[in-house]
């Protein structure tokens, strides 16, 4: 057979394309049906890109070990990277291809909210399942989603409680960016406290777009709240960007933690990768991990984490340890229901028990949140967070806050024969108010 | 004890002026000696004192009542030790529970003794344990720091004091802080104690009540915000524990500070907005180049702004590696290559794409708008998505107050820049022969090129320029925002709002719509809040745009129409 030129480099074109997608994927390529195929739905380009692209590297991570453990029900793990570019109706269209077209057992993926709210009726009708690895407002439950980050009463609920107790804060500025997790985490705090006596001429509630950088009269409005007499702290949930200017303002107006500390829900160990920490020390973050914790399960998992990446500067965060769990649980899932099908893998799960990267257990419950510790860290002028506080025992993620009217009296249980991620326990139907 | 050598001074303190004052200083010198001598003997009674902060753990109170305990000894010699502990240098041997501090060094710590600062041998990392802080304790030991270090040598370490005493309020600190005042010779520092001495006497219901209110007007000269929370605190007291007639005084003394402070907050917003409209002006004023001045929407505009902000992040990262000594003068070298940077982009992209696509914005608009998305993904490719840290020089961090006005040293310096830059631009536009060039071809191509110019070199050599400039942008803006792949996206909309309120084609348009919009968005922040402030600010641009199409400063002449 006669080849031409352009056939040719055709050939070579395409053989270009698979040499760089086989490092990728991370894996050789396998015959199809000797691999089970693993969907990583995270942004690699675009304003999320920040965050998400490390939780693709993890989850690769996590494949290969599994890999050299042997793979699962004795087929080799094959991971399938996409890339939804931050742009939410484009995490549906590739959520859809990787369940319609590449055929993946289950998916791990979304950071953002409105991401996961986009991707939800797909995964519906399509019937696959999808591991959410962030902290998020509540006030959900659904079927073919587990959600292994905290839930406002894993995160927010107990950071508030730690400030009143061992702070004495008495005044509250919720300060939060403008979309839905704020919103919503702050609607729960508002109620929180009031239900715990704080009057509402002691609260102040602060939103600012996305990508704020001018904090300088925010700040200043913070300052001059903070002067009223009363010991005051700030609840922060802005999003990822906004942070490194609104902590670099808190430095330069002279606001200490000493003097007004400032919580986050949002700001973990790569977010201040990109800040001088030194006059940070003492602003706190509530997560259910640190890459501080002293454990011999962190030990390892940082030192694979680093010998994966080949960078030993960088961090590990709590996103990456929610992936850690959610996919250890969906391996022992399926290993117990011996099939990938995702209504064994749903019905087996519930009551799986892996440990935790903290020194504890983390278990899937019926309502498909998990079990976990919680952790107020202070921030440490080498970009490290210190526990100063840790919840006894473990914290079970609540779906629906016992705090909004609306969703008090709802409850998930997705074993039979309930079958229900909203049973209002007052008409005793399910499908009350929510989703 | 420490405390009772100053009441003796306290007695002789009409004498504290010409010889008796050097006599008394002499007087004063020998009992320090003397009870430095007695304490020595003491030293070991210290040590169990230094080693109960290591026996807390996880329990902060423990460690608080040994910072209480430390504090009580009055002992200079303790304040090694806590200030270690609160910057969290503060190591617990494991096997003697011996209490040391830790600098890092080598494979483990380095230790040394907090109270006689001898070094003590190195401890591996497995052996030393940290003592845990926490803001409860940071806070407890700033008032014991207070209280030991009021009659520090050091004026700075006794204004960090006083200020921390008057932060505390406690009671029990106005006997020392008594005799410190008698002590003090700077006056600045003597005025400050006594407003915490007056601070003090609000919290101390036991006073007596003439003194407590002259501590209201004392409290009420200093005029702050610290005063107003202090006399705001007294007002709000449950009936009965307050005095009427000082309630009365207080809550007069908190209104004036409040009427006061109002003005100066006024002040303040202007500010802001004078340092929102330099970062704005800084951002568009390249803009005002390519699109005021050559018509091109350049999309890509922001994202010659992010490559000068990542060449002042590699300039660091060579500094930092090559010589650490340079590291003050980072921005200033940085500034030079930026401009280079950018604008050899700027060039290429001209060049390449912008000079098919003259007279056709819809196609230059997507063509740049691509460009921007394809530089964002080059840069997160070579540095990766995560943000870098782009380090302030010590002369850019901190903040000075000018009267009322609190006013950060990098805002200051981005302010000043801005303007420089703006009257740099202008020099050379009106006054250099390459500006000369520049305007005839923007004014009438056919006729400047008649006149013997290269209109495409021209062309080349302005849009390069648009594009330096937004790279010097760059190195200020690292100072304040985000080094990330997305630092640009977050000022297109925004240089391109200032560039068409203020006059498309018009230098001086940008200069003033930068500063209108700054300032109008931080008079609207408190009221509306931020994002509906914004959107304020776009309603009022979109209206004023209806009324004059041209902006603020119309271009008259032929070249508009065209």
């Amino acid at each position: 057979m006669k080849m031409g030129r352009r056939s040719v480099l055709r050939m070579a074109a395409s053989a270009a394309i698979m040499a760089a997608a086989a490092p990728l994927t991370g894996l050789p390529a396998f015959a199809a049906d000797e691999t089970i195929k693993v969907g990583i739905l995270h942004s690699l380009s675009g304003t999320m890109a920040i965050s998400e692209t490390t939780l693709k590297d993890a989850m690769l991570m996590l494949i290969d070990e599994q890999n050299k453990k042997g793979g699962l029900l004795g087929k080799k793990l094959e991971a399938v990277v996409v890339d939804p570019a931050s742009n939410w109706p484009l995490f549906a269209e590739k959520a859809r291809e990787l369940i319609s077209v590449d055929k993946v057992a289950a998916v791990f993926g979304c950071w953002t909210s409105v991401s996961r709210k986009s991707v939800l009726p797909v995964f519906e009708e399509l019937n696959n399942i999808l591991f959410y690895p962030v902290q998020y407002e509540g006030e959900e439950s659904q079927r073919n989603v587990f959600y292994t980050g905290a839930a406002p009463n894993q995160q927010a609920i107990p950071a508030v409680d730690y400030l009143m107790s061992v702070e004495s804060v008495e005044r509250w500025v919720l300060a939060g960016t403008d979309y839905v997790y704020p919103r919503t985490t702050n609607k729960i705090l508002e109620a929180y406290l009031k239900d715990k006596g704080v009057a509402a001429a002691d609260i102040m509630i602060n939103y600012t777009p996305f990508g704020q950088s001018d904090w300088q009269s925010i700040v200043a409005e913070i300052k001059r709240f903070g002067s009223a007499g009363k010991k005051t702290a700030v609840v922060s949930t802005i999003n990822g960007d906004a942070n490194v200017p609104f902590y670099k303002e808190l430095a330069n107006q002279g606001i200490k933690a000493e003097d007004i500390p400032v919580v986050a829900f949002s700001v973990g160990e790569e977010e201040l990768a990109g800040i001088d920490t030194a006059p940070l020390v003492g602003h706190l973050a509530a997560w259910n991990y640190f890459m501080s914790v002293d454990t011999p399960e962190n030990a390892e998992f940082i030192k694979k984490w680093h010998a994966f990446i080949k960078n030993d500067k960088r961090v590990t965060n709590d996103p990456m340890e929610a992936h850690y769990i959610g996919f250890n649980m969906w391996v022992k899932a399926v290993e117990k229901a011996g099939t990938t099908d995702p209504d064994a893998v749903i019905d087996a799960i519930i009551g799986v028990a892996v440990p935790n990267l903290t020194g504890g257990y983390a278990t899937m419950m019926p309502n498909h949140h998990i079990t976990k510790p919680v952790l107020i860290g202070e921030i440490q002028d080498d970009g490290q967070f210190e526990v100063v506080y840790e919840t006894p025992g473990l914290v079970p993620g609540d779906a629906w806050s016992d705090y909004l009217p609306d969703s008090k009296d709802l409850i998930s249980d997705w074993r039979k024969p309930m079958s229900c991620g909203n049973f209002n326990v007052k008409t005793g139907k399910c499908g009350g108010k929510g989703t | 004890m420490l405390f009772r050598p100053p009441a003796i001074r306290r007695s002789r303190r009409p004498a504290t002026r010409g010889l008796p004052g050097l006599l008394l200083l002499l007087g004063c010198l020998a009992l320090f000696l003397a009870a430095g001598a007695a304490r020595a003997q003491e030293a070991g009674d210290l040590r169990p004192l230094v080693d109960a902060l290591g026996q807390g753990g996880f329990d902060f109170d423990k460690t608080e009542t040994a910072i209480g305990s430390l504090a009580e000894t009055g002992d200079p010699r303790v304040v090694p030790a806590l200030e270690a502990l609160s910057e969290g240098d503060l190591y617990v041997r494991k096997a003697d529970h011996a209490v040391f501090i830790g600098k890092r060094g080598g494979a483990g710590y380095q230790l040394t003794d907090p109270l006689t600062g001898e070094a003590a041998g190195e401890a591996a990392r497995g052996a030393v344990d940290k003592i845990r802080v926490n803001n409860n304790l940071r806070r407890a030991i700033r008032t014991a720091l207070g209280g030991l270090t009021l009659r520090s040598r050091d004026p700075a370490q006794r204004r960090a004091a006083v200020q921390s005493v008057f932060d505390a309020a406690d009671p029990e600190a106005l006997e020392p802080l008594e005799a410190a005042l008698a002590a003090e010779k700077d006056p600045g520092i003597a005025e400050l104690m006594r407003e915490a001495r007056a601070r003090i006497l609000l919290n101390t219901p036991s006073a007596d009540a003439g003194d407590r209110l002259d501590a209201v007007e004392t409290l009420r000269a200093r005029g702050d915000r610290d005063a107003l929370a202090a006399l705001s605190g007294l007002v709000a007291a449950p009936d009965g524990k307050v005095d009427p007639a000082l309630r009365a005084a207080a809550a007069k003394a908190a209104g004036a500070i409040k009427e006061n402070l109002a003005l100066w907050e006024a002040a303040q917003n202007v500010w802001y907005g004078l340092s929102l409209g330099s970062v704005l002006l800084l951002a568009a004023i390249g803009l005002a180049i390519t699109f005021g001045v050559m018509g091109v929407i350049n999309m890509a505009h922001g994202e010659m702004v992010m490559l000068g902000a990542y060449t002042t992040f590699v300039v660091q990262q060579a500094i930092r590696g090559w010589a650490p000594e340079l590291f003050a003068w980072s921005l200033w070298i940085a500034l030079p290559l930026a401009f280079l940077v950018s604008a050899a982009v700027g060039a290429a992209i001209e060049r390449c794409v912008i000079r098919f696509l003259y007279g056709r914005p819809l196609e230059t608009l997507l063509a740049t708008w691509g460009l921007s998305l394809m530089l964002q993904q080059a840069v997160r490719t070579l540095f990766g998505p995560t943000n870098k840290e782009v380090g302030a020089p010590d002369w850019m961090s901190g903040a000075t107050h000018v009267g009322g006005l609190l006013i950060t040293y990098n805002r200051l310096y981005i302010v000043i820049f801005a303007l420089l830059v703006f009257a740099a631009l202008l020099v050379l536009l009106k006054r250099s022969a390459f500006g000369l060039q520049m305007r005839a071809v923007t004014q009438n191509r056919r006729m400047a090129a008649s006149m013997g110019i290269r209109t495409p070199w021209t062309d080349m050599l302005t849009f390069a320029l648009g594009s330096g400039i937004a790279g010097i942008a760059g190195v200020a803006l690292s100072q304040i925002d985000n080094v990330s792949p997305n630092l640009g996206q977050g000022y297109i909309i925004d240089s391109f709002m200032v560039v068409v309120f203020g006059g498309v084609g018009n230098l001086w348009g940008t200069l003033v719509g930068a500063f209108t919009l700054g300032i109008v968005n931080k008079f609207l922040e408190p009221y509306a809040g931020a994002v509906l402030g914004k959107v304020l600010v776009l309603v009022f641009i979109i209206l004023f745009i209806q009324k004059r199409p041209r902006g603020l400063f119309a271009l008259k002449g032929r070249a508009v129409d065209q």
